[in-house]
């Protein structure tokens, strides 16, 4: 991911269908330029966000991780943002004992209204992981698949 | 199974994409992804020539999976998948890659940054389409009842139209009556007909319509279901009136010895009875018991309306009722409130005397009104000499909301037409610019100046009582830059009407959460599609209507309220509805039935199976969120469309090296 000299993190995104996704939808259509680090992942509500799709994207050499889910009280599906805090919480404890700072997985909210934050979020989140560098886990962690076990297990 | 077959279409978009994605480079990097049997770059993907070419090659090539990536899912998902299925290809093995809304018109400067975005969310659908089942949406009944929100003039238009084209209607209002704010105008822009004379047909042949159970001083409390089968539960709050019994005669209210400032239809000018029938055309006819002000609530004394009801129908004990509707479609016409003019203290609304809201001025020029229709001051009797009328007022300011009210500049003239009409006085309007949009308005507006209404355009800094002349003493002075003129202005005048602006109800956020729709950033309900599509929501079955949905006038409120009965009427002739068939199901087999998604499910829709010891999803209840799947300990939960292996598959699709000439596929 560095390119001369210059880093440009890669930051895998998890937005909700309802809000965020919507929030950057309405970015888009209102021409809110935001920098090109953010590569998005559709999911119905944040309470489907799986950690282990965290510790994937990071393992495959995302810089960062940004979940975004509508306001708490807000969620299309009642609750599941609650899920995902209760989640959130128990990742960030493994992450940080994998030695990740919090900066690199982050969890924020946006309704479908708030182009803005959307993209300024995601500018936020540039600059913080600019700050720490690149993660490169593939290159810092053996590279084998993990769920190739668990998928054998199942079969 | 064989090998899937991906064909991948990169669209420009006109220049929307093109502009800034290289969108052939992406097309030819696509060629050589996994299982990419052709990739092509299209001038529009959503034309006719661009959806008969997927048909095509879907046909020539043998495709198995299909890949469009121009804009949002939100806005052509369906074009392209209706294109597949037209082809022979189930829709569901379609995907789509958002490189317009995320990435050209977001990265409009760095061409090279949008391109490998667009190449990287390309590989995701890619590598994500391959994972992708056949799905067939499910089909549920519509249920041909509906339920309106709000008993304004939007409501009452909406609940006609589908009553008269037969089917039934649950119009719920909080009030005892249903008529809206248009109940409490005297006149109505452009053509200042009376507004009874042209609202209460309206409202009493919503009254008496068989096709239509009026609800009224009742409240939603719950929605559960979908569309075609919603489950609502109203409490009909107690009137202490029995419907059955009452007449409407008036006899109860003349005899109340209570009187009670009408802070709801009287906007605060007049009083009302502890017992009260809202405004004399108010449907339905019967009183309602102010529970909090009356003296036999608050003593235990009194009954005095009891005492003189002719057919015994007051009846204290009345409880609460809670009513369980089942409806297909539902209709929100919630309406608005008035901006607080005492948020611009320097206006002095509340703290000096003559400072009206056009609320107020609505009521003071009603015939039905406190003064009988009498334009006089505070004190109830002396005629206004000179009028100054403030447009914009907690609109189109920063400090307030930014929106636009749309109905101010109408309504300040026609405040301005009926002061000049029933005192003579000289009046004022300050005004910001001048909107009289639609048709017949610009007349008007000309109207009004030819009938002598002075126009000073600027914004008013200041409302006083503070004389610095001896012809401003005992005057209120509106103090403006007139940006005509280039200079300030102080125009001492005895009566000031605020045009205040409109606003999201307050409880505007609650009622959103509740029917499961959105509010956009200046609080108003967020409609499905600015432009195509401005009555319905994001919720199947949800549709809007009226101030609601941001600040109108009557026509438009009637016309959204027409719109939207037209689009309930739609669904309700389908009689059937398609709804997305993303469910999640459980692999009995593998369940070891822990119950651990038992209580994840917002919709109560796992039960657990006692005698086979495993849980089980009704799909019929199912939305589709992926919470449980999430929360599966031993992964047996398939959230159907957003699977664990379509999700893992995107994210490493995602994760590929944009920067290499061609695609690295990384052996899994």
């Amino acid at each position: 991911m560095s390119d001369n000299g210059t880093f440009t993190p890669v930051i895998v995104g998890f937005l909700c269908n309802w809000c965020s996704y919507r929030a950057a939808d309405l970015a888009g259509t209102s021409r809110m330029g935001y920098p090109a680090t953010l590569r998005d992942i559709r999911i119905m509500c944040t309470g489907r966000m799986d950690p282990t799709f965290v510790l994937r994207a990071l393992q495959k050499g995302a810089d960062g991780v940004l979940i975004m889910g509508c306001h708490p009280g807000q969620c299309h599906y009642q609750e599941g943002n609650y899920k995902a805090i209760r989640r959130f919480a128990l990742l960030r404890r493994t992450l940080r004992q994998l030695g990740i700072e919090d900066e690199r997985v982050q969890l924020h909210w946006a309704s479908a209204a708030e182009g803005v934050r959307f993209a300024e979020t995601v500018a936020r989140m540039t600059e913080q992981i600019k700050q720490l560098g690149p993660l490169d886990w593939p290159r810092n962690w053996p590279n084998e698949d993990p769920y190739a076990v668990e998928e054998a297990v199942h079969e | 199974m064989s090998e899937p077959r991906v064909g991948v279409y990169v669209c420009h978009c006109g220049h929307n994409i093109a502009g800034t994605v290289d969108v052939q480079h992406v097309a030819e990097w696509a060629m050589g992804l996994p299982n990419v049997v052709i990739a092509r770059d299209n001038r529009f993907m959503c034309a006719s020539t661009g959806q008969e070419q997927i048909e095509e090659d879907i046909k020539q090539f043998e495709l198995t999976h299909v890949v469009v990536a121009s804009c949002s899912p939100h806005m052509h998902e369906k074009t392209f998948r209706n294109a597949c299925a037209r082809a022979g290809l189930n829709p569901y093995l379609f995907e789509m890659a958002n490189i317009r809304e995320h990435a050209s018109w977001v990265h409009p400067n760095d061409r090279e940054g949008a391109t490998n975005k667009a190449k990287a969310l390309v590989s995701a659908a890619v590598h994500r389409v391959v994972h992708q089942q056949p799905l067939e949406p499910m089909k549920v009944d519509i249920r041909p009842e509906t339920l309106v929100v709000g008993g304004g003039i939007a409501g009452i238009q909406a609940a006609l139209e589908i009553a008269d084209a037969g089917y039934h209607v649950y119009l719920v209002e909080r009030e005892p009556s249903i008529g809206g704010h248009m109940a409490m105008f005297d006149k109505t822009f452009p053509t200042l007909d009376c507004a009874a004379c042209i609202l209460t047909p309206k409202m009493f042949d919503a009254g008496g319509h068989p096709n239509i159970t009026l609800l009224t001083y009742s409240e939603v409390e719950k929605v559960d279901g979908y569309v075609g089968n919603f489950q609502v539960r109203v409490r009909k709050k107690a009137r202490m009136v029995d419907e059955s019994l009452c007449t409407g005669c008036g006899t109860c209210w003349e005899k109340c010895p209570i009187k009670v400032v009408d802070t709801v239809w009287e906007a605060g000018l007049g009083y009302r009875k502890a017992i009260y029938r809202p405004f004399p055309q108010a449907v339905p006819k019967y009183p309602v018991i102010d529970i909090e002000n009356c003296t036999y609530f608050k003593t235990g004394k009194c009954r005095m309306c009891e005492k003189v009801c002719p057919t015994n129908a007051i009846n204290y004990e009345m409880q609460d009722e809670i009513i369980d509707l089942e409806v297909g479609n539902i209709i929100l016409a919630t309406g608005y409130k008035l901006f607080d003019a005492r948020r611009i203290p320097q206006y002095g609304y509340g703290r000096l005397e003559n400072v009206f809201t056009s609320l107020e001025f609505e009521r003071l020029t009603n015939a039905s009104g406190p003064t009988e229709g009498k334009i006089v001051l505070r004190d109830g009797e002396t005629m206004p000499q000179t009028v100054a009328i403030v447009h914009c007022v907690g609109s189109r300011d920063r400090n307030y909301n930014t929106h636009c009210s749309a109905i101010c500049c109408m309504s300040s003239l026609k405040f301005a037409h009926l002061v000049m009409e029933k005192t003579g006085a000289k009046v004022y309007n300050f005004y910001i610019d001048m909107r009289p949009i639609h048709k017949g308005y610009e007349e008007f507006y000309h109207r009004i100046m030819e009938e002598g209404a002075t126009f000073i355009r600027g914004k008013v800094s200041e409302i006083t009582d503070v004389a610095r002349s001896p012809e401003e003493e005992g005057k209120l002075i509106v103090v403006c830059e007139d940006t005509l003129l280039g200079r300030q202005r102080r125009v001492p005048v005895d009566m000031v009407i605020l045009a205040a602006g409109l606003e999201p109800q307050a409880d505007a956020q609650e009622i959103a959460h509740m029917f499961g729709v959105g509010c956009g950033d200046t609080g108003f309900f967020i409609e499905r599609h600015p432009k195509l599509d401005p009555v319905a929501t994001m919720t199947e079955g949800v549709f809007i209507a009226g101030a609601c949905q941001g600040a109108k006038d009557i026509p438009d409120s009637v016309a959204q309220g027409a719109a939207a009965a037209a689009r309930v009427l739609g669904t309700i002739n389908q009689r059937q509805v398609t709804l997305e068939p993303i469910r999640a199901s459980i692999d009995e087999e593998r369940c070891s039935g822990c119950r651990i998604c038992n209580n994840m499910c917002p919709y109560n829709a796992i039960d657990f199976i006692e005698e086979k010891g495993v849980s089980r999803v009704n799909p019929a209840l199912c939305k589709g969120c992926g919470t449980c799947v999430a929360a599966c300990p031993s992964q047996v939960i398939t959230g159907a469309h957003f699977t664990f292996e379509q999700i893992m598959a995107e994210i490493d699709g995602i994760m590929i090296d944009v920067l290499s000439d061609r695609p690295v596929v990384e052996a899994v």
